[in-house]
């Protein structure tokens, strides 16, 4: 009876998953969720591990985690879920004719469907001396052990970028005893996520703990025979360096795709499903561009996955809607939250609270009586309350005058 | 610890106060049980004293003004200059070119030199004094019913009568234990009754049983028609009019008109029914005691309603009996002393009159004179029109400060700006009187200055020293002498104010009797060693004599009283569609004159903590001001700013506005500025009381409030109001500037120069809101908020930051939210200041506790057990705390 039965169930159709990272194998979660019966699922991972925390590789670099504490997905769990794992055997290429990809490895595996989640890679600006030994990103594991290698106490390191992995990277090597300087290029940290009188607390709290700046200033040359030793910027300062870190922003990795002649901008573009402009391929996460826009952080990439699968399980009303998303900074003792539209403009109006001596500053941005954008720095508690706000659209009028102060205060002066 | 018994400095009723100085420098105070003036009650302004004896803000050495700048000095250049120039001045223009302006806060010695000086060797009567302001009209009253200038009865007159008359006198403020003593008569015997005849329903009215809100300036014709009443239904005591007085027929022939109930009700605009009431009950109680004061002084028509009054107790032989008697409530601690000293430009001394040659030639004798002035001097008024003619061209005022308490007080300015010289003697650096001063002289304060006060019952007591002289500050009598000494005269050669008190007891004796008799007389103080002095219990004069005239023998050279005749006359400038509203001045009850001293103590700051304008709301409603706004109030002769408020108790067309701020304490609140100058004819009293005025609204574009534990110089804001906290100054802004850098303008505002102070702010640029602290070491330093409307946090929390140490973390972190983190009860405006009860703690009390009376919310919450001043705004919150 049983065998019976199996005969009459459809054949199982094949999902291949190119890209063993956050966004692919939380879109395959997702869509275990709906329904773990219907894909055969084979993943490629050019990584030679499980799937991992990407967001705690600068906890790891700290010190502060080890590799197991960040594994999300271990290979026992691909088993498990009887996926077909090929961790450390990148997919090469796409036959969109015939529907099979292609490993580095040799092998063919057909599709039903295929989940481009290829990412993306740390931008190397392409200075003279870039390729050298002791240059790296900071993206995985691999770049982990380079820097964990090189992290001698009292070397020198410089990392270039003073963006939020940038900063994360630099503090993670200065606690593990390296000098540190950071190289930014505009005259303000962070600047995709902070104003300049937050931008300027937290170079001072960096500062605190160590950390040197090099603000607005180009890196012209990385100097080194064998090895990295030394940077140049472009009023001629050299640096000592033993370790160089480019933290000066990634490029989605859309290679394999434009190969396969899927229609790409910036990144993979796809609609509002995930859908790349051939119907049988998706495209999640950081290599994907909807609606103009690319993509770095976690959050945007759950509700993709979300969506993705929703859609991979035929299930398929789903829509991904771009929202604001909040940025948190993961330094020990340093609290900042910025979310949606900070800067602001003509039309909008700011709510200010500076306390310089406690170091906390917000910044809300106020539009037609909605906030659409706050910065916090050192007091960061509301920081979701704030988001909710943005999110509902809350009409605050009433609550402009506390609103600086915060979720509790505003409670507290509605029961009084 | 040793305890001094010594006197109140504030109003006349002359509490005993026993002062502590405790080994942390601080005064402990407490009320003297073995004074007969007050049997140990305080009211708050007294329970206070020892939160306004600090030095700060003192004048602490002698200053002078050259090439425009005011530099200290030393007593002998300050004192050559004020005498040279004195000199200088009588020698070419003659004595009445100079003027001594001086105060009813002086003590007895300070006043009596300063009255020979004027009087008997520089020889002119330009001696005027604030009491001119206060009780001139009863001095003339007294003088034509009675022949000389005396009170005939005392304080407990109050407490065995059986009905009290309150005319013009909101007593429970402005006398505060005399009315206790009152309402404690009443509790032990219920049917005394209490009337209070009042154009306001003042706190008194509360605990009143007739209120009778006559029309501003109709006493006349009340007391008119009540005299009519008394003699139509024959309560008139004929033998004792017959016998004892003369001009009854006169009197009641000038005011016949008010014969008829009718009319007078009209007149003074009161039901026909409760007027009649009124002088039934007046007719009908022999224990009458009709006690008055600045409602009735403080007229164009004072002497005239002093002696309306008086002219009923003669009709009927109420006076200088037990219960009985017309009763000058006097506001300050010594007028009484400076009248009997002659202090006043038209008396000569110790109740001797400068138009009678024999007084003249006995004091002249006594002090062995070179001159003795022979005409009267200037009173206040005329005085400083005087010096603003060039008439009068050098002044030396003490201890008062004419530039805030005289009525077209801008006159007052204008006049110090041309005057040759100005002298000024005070115990405060910061007057608007000493921004005109070309000699300031450190004088001694209460606490520091010893010698005698005489109280409205005619009770010498003593003021005692229990302080140092701070700094280089001198009593008055001894500069003054110092330069009666200067000016090559003798006469001032006094070491001690035992010695000065001595020659005005021994001139009171001096040849009194037969023609030069007078009823004031010091016989048995005279001749006091300085242990007796220094020992001084508080003592009546005459001694022995607690009531005076009830042998129905008065001071006048026949022994006979005077019925004056009165007809009533409207006050000299009356309302008009220009200046549509009677303007009504007065005291509140933690506050005394312009707050120099009261003005230092956060508890006294915490009842009233604003000038304000309290009117009718459909007047309001008419002149299109709005109750918590600003609103200037004008007149002819100038114009002030104040919050609107509805305190309830003012009648339609009436504006009651209280007198005690300054230029020091609030930008634009000098009542004084907007009062008329008219005088009464006899007295020279200002007519206070009423000046024409018209309301507006005062537009602003932003409100805010500054707390700081300095004083700000905040000229550049359209309004502001300092209040003393403790530990801090608080302000209350208005501003009509827009603001643009918020926090630029703050820092600039507070002082805070330095880029790196702890500073926090919080900034609402749309909204117009801008919130900031300062902090030093984590310690609360200044705050200041902003806003488009009055809609402000409450101050009371953010005051309480100023003595909590190095702020917790949440206590920084609500501080620009105005608001503990933890939810705290919001106690409401202060009601008892005693005991710091706010009015939402009393409320909540009484709907707890269900409490209905007065005793049960003391039992609860405290309040009103101490020195009771509140206990009407308990009632009045008894009777309906919602509404209130």
């Amino acid at each position: 009876m049983d065998r019976e039965v199996t005969q009459m169930r459809k054949p199982k159709q094949s999902l291949v998953v190119v890209g063993n990272g956050m966004a692919g194998m939380r879109t395959v979660e997702e869509l275990l969720k709906l329904d773990r019966d219907l894909y055969d699922i084979t993943v490629f991972g050019a990584e030679p591990h499980g799937n991992y925390n990407r967001i705690m590789l600068s906890p790891l670099l700290a010190g502060d985690k080890q590799v197991d504490d960040i594994m999300l997905h271990t290979r026992a769990w691909y088993a498990d879920h009887g996926i077909t794992l090929h961790a450390g055997d990148p997919a090469v290429k796409i036959d969109r004719k015939r529907r099979f990809v292609h490993s580095k490895k040799g092998l063919e595996v057909p599709y039903d469907r295929l989940l481009l989640a290829t990412g993306s890679s740390p931008f190397i600006i392409p200075i003279p001396g870039h390729a050298l030994p002791g240059v790296v990103g900071f993206r995985d594991l691999a770049d982990v052990a380079t820097m964990l290698a090189a992290a001698i106490p009292a070397a020198q390191a410089v990392v270039i970028g003073g963006g939020l992995l940038g900063l994360e990277a630099a503090n993670a090597l200065q606690r593990r005893g390296m000098q540190v300087t950071v190289v930014h290029a505009t005259a303000s940290l962070m600047n995709q996520q902070l104003d300049p009188p937050a931008a300027a607390l937290l170079k001072a709290a960096l500062e605190d703990k160590g950390l040197h700046f090099r603000m607005a200033t180009q890196t012209t040359h990385i100097l080194g025979s064998k090895r990295v030793d030394g940077v140049q910027f472009a009023d001629g300062t050299i640096l000592k360096a033993e370790l160089v870190v480019m933290a000066a922003g990634v490029r989605p990795n859309i290679a394999l795709a434009q190969s396969a002649g899927l229609h790409c901008e910036r990144a993979i573009v796809v609609d509002d499903t995930l859908q790349t402009y051939d119907p049988r391929i998706y495209a999640v996460g950081e290599c994907v561009q909807h609606r103009s826009s690319t993509f770095g952080l976690v959050a945007p990439l759950w509700d993709q996955a979300r969506v993705c699968a929703g859609h991979l399980a035929g299930a398929g009303h789903r829509r991904y809607v771009q929202k604001a998303t909040p940025t948190k900074l993961k330094v020990t003792g340093v609290d900042l939250y910025s979310v949606g539209d900070f800067i602001g403009g003509t039309g909008t109006e700011e709510l200010i609270l500076r306390d310089r001596r406690s170091g906390i500053y917000k910044r809300l941005v106020i539009a037609g009586n909605r906030v659409t954008g706050a910065v916090l720095y050192g007091d960061v508690r509301d920081g979701p309350w704030y988001f909710d706000l943005i999110e509902q659209r809350t009409d605050i009028g009433s609550l402009r005058h506390g609103l600086l102060f915060g979720e509790a205060y505003c409670a507290q002066g509605a029961a009084a | 610890m040793k305890t001094v018994r010594t006197t109140c400095p504030y109003c006349g009723v002359g509490c005993g106060v026993k002062a502590t100085l405790q080994g942390d420098s601080k005064v402990a105070i407490a009320g003297d049980e073995a004074h007969a003036a007050s049997r140990g009650l305080l009211c708050v302004k007294g329970a206070a004293l020892g939160e306004t004896v600090s030095l700060e803000g003192r004048l602490l050495a002698p200053a002078m003004v050259e090439n425009g700048v005011l530099v200290d000095s030393s007593w002998d250049a300050a004192l050559g200059r004020v005498a040279t120039t004195f000199m200088n001045i009588i020698k070419e223009h003659g004595p009445d070119a100079v003027a001594f302006y001086v105060s009813g806060q002086l003590l007895t010695e300070d006043y009596y030199i300063a009255n020979k000086l004027m009087k008997g060797y520089i020889g002119s009567a330009n001696i005027d004094t604030n009491s001119r302001l206060c009780m001139s009209s009863s001095v003339a009253g007294h003088k034509r019913a009675f022949g000389e200038d005396i009170v005939p009865g005392c304080y407990e007159d109050f407490e065995v009568a059986d009905l009290v008359v309150l005319v013009g006198s909101n007593t429970a403020w402005c006398h505060p234990t005399l009315f206790q003593r009152i309402l404690r008569a009443r509790t032990q015997r219920p049917g005394m009754k209490i009337v209070v005849i009042d154009p306001r329903r003042t706190a008194s009215c509360e605990l009143a049983d007739v209120h009778l809100p006559i029309k501003p300036g109709t006493d006349v014709w009340l007391f008119n028609g009540l005299l009519h009443y008394l003699v139509r239904e024959g309560a008139l005591d004929a033998d004792f009019v017959n016998t004892h007085t003369s001009g009854r027929e006169a009197a009641l022939a000038a005011s016949l008109d008010c014969a008829d109930p009718l009319f007078v009700a009209e007149a003074c605009n009161v039901e026909p029914q409760q007027l009649l009431a009124f002088y039934r009950l007046f007719s009908d109680t022999e224990k009458v005691v009709t006690a008055y004061s600045q409602g009735v002084n403080q007229s164009s028509s004072g002497t005239d309603k002093v002696n309306s009054i008086i002219n009923c107790h003669l009709a009927t032989n109420r006076i200088g009996r037990p219960g009985m008697g017309p009763f000058s409530l006097t506001g300050q601690p010594n007028a009484m002393g400076g009248r009997e000293v002659g202090g006043l430009a038209n008396m000569l001394a110790a109740h001797m009159d400068l138009d009678n040659p024999v007084h003249r030639d006995t004091v002249q004798a006594f002090w062995d004179a070179p001159r003795i002035a022979s005409k009267p001097g200037l009173k206040a008024v005329d005085l400083f029109q005087a010096i603003e003619a060039g008439t009068v061209k050098a002044v030396w005022i003490i201890a008062t400060n004419p530039v805030v308490s005289l009525p077209d007080a801008d006159q007052v300015k204008r006049a110090l700006a041309k005057c040759e010289l100005v002298v000024v003697s005070d115990i405060v650096l910061g007057t608007d009187t000493n921004a005109y001063a070309d000699v300031l002289l450190p004088a001694l304060g209460w606490g520091e200055k010893d010698g005698t006060v005489t109280n409205s019952e005619r009770c010498i007591s003593r003021q005692r020293a229990f302080l140092p002289a701070p700094g280089a500050a001198r009593a008055d009598w001894d500069v003054l002498c110092d330069v009666g000494r200067r000016m090559g005269f003798d006469g001032f050669a006094f070491d001690t104010p035992a010695a000065i008190f001595d020659e005005h007891a021994r001139l009171s004796t001096w040849r009194n009797g037969g023609d030069t008799r007078r009823v004031f007389s010091l016989a048995g103080l005279d001749g006091l060693t300085p242990q007796d002095y220094d020992q001084l219990a508080p003592v009546q004069w005459p001694l022995g004599a607690p009531r005076l005239f009830g042998d129905g023998v008065f001071a006048h050279a026949d022994g006979k009283a005077r019925f004056i005749p009165t007809v009533p006359r409207l006050p000299v400038h009356t309302v008009d569609d220009a200046y549509p509203l009677a303007l009504n001045t007065g005291r509140v009850r933690d506050q005394w004159h312009t707050m120099t001293r009261t003005g230092k103590s956060p508890r006294l700051a915490s009842h009233v903590q604003e000038p304000f304008i309290d009117l009718h709301p459909q007047d309001a409603l008419l002149h299109g001001v709005r109750a918590g706004d600003l609103a200037r109030v004008s007149s002819k002769w100038g114009q002030m700013v104040a919050r609107v408020q509805h305190g309830g108790g003012m009648a339609r067309g009436a504006v009651f506005i209280p007198i005690h701020w300054s230029g020091q304490t609030a930008s634009d609140a000098r009542v004084g500025a907007v009062v008329n100058p008219a005088v009464d004819p006899v007295s020279g009293e200002p007519e206070f009381k009423h000046t024409p005025v018209r309301i507006e609204p005062f537009g602003v574009r932003w409100h805010g409030f500054i707390l700081s534990r300095r004083v700000l110089k905040l000229d550049s804001v359209a309004s502001w109001t300092r209040i003393q906290g403790t530990q801090f100054y608080r302000y209350e802004l208005a501003g009509r500037n827009a603001i643009d850098d918020a926090s630029a303008w703050s820092r600039a505002l507070l002082g805070i120069e330095d880029a790196a102070a702890d500073w926090i702010d919080v900034e609402d640029k749309g909204s117009r809101t801008y919130r900031a602290a300062h902090l030093v070491d984590g310690v609360m330093d200044a705050c200041i908020f902003i806003a488009p409307t009055a809609d402000l946090p409450a101050r009371a929390w953010l005051a309480s930051l100023f003595e909590a140490g190095v702020l917790s973390t949440p206590q920084r972190m609500g501080l620009l939210a105005g608001r503990s983190p933890e939810p705290v009860a919001d106690v409401g405006p202060t009601v008892c200041s005693c005991f710091g009860v706010g009015r939402n703690t009393i409320c909540a009390a009484i709907e707890q506790h269900g409490l209905t009376d007065v005793a049960g919310v003391t039992a609860c919450v405290k309040a009103g057990g101490n020195c009771g001043s509140c206990v009407p705004e308990i009632r009045q919150l008894l009777a309906a705390p919602a509404s209130v």
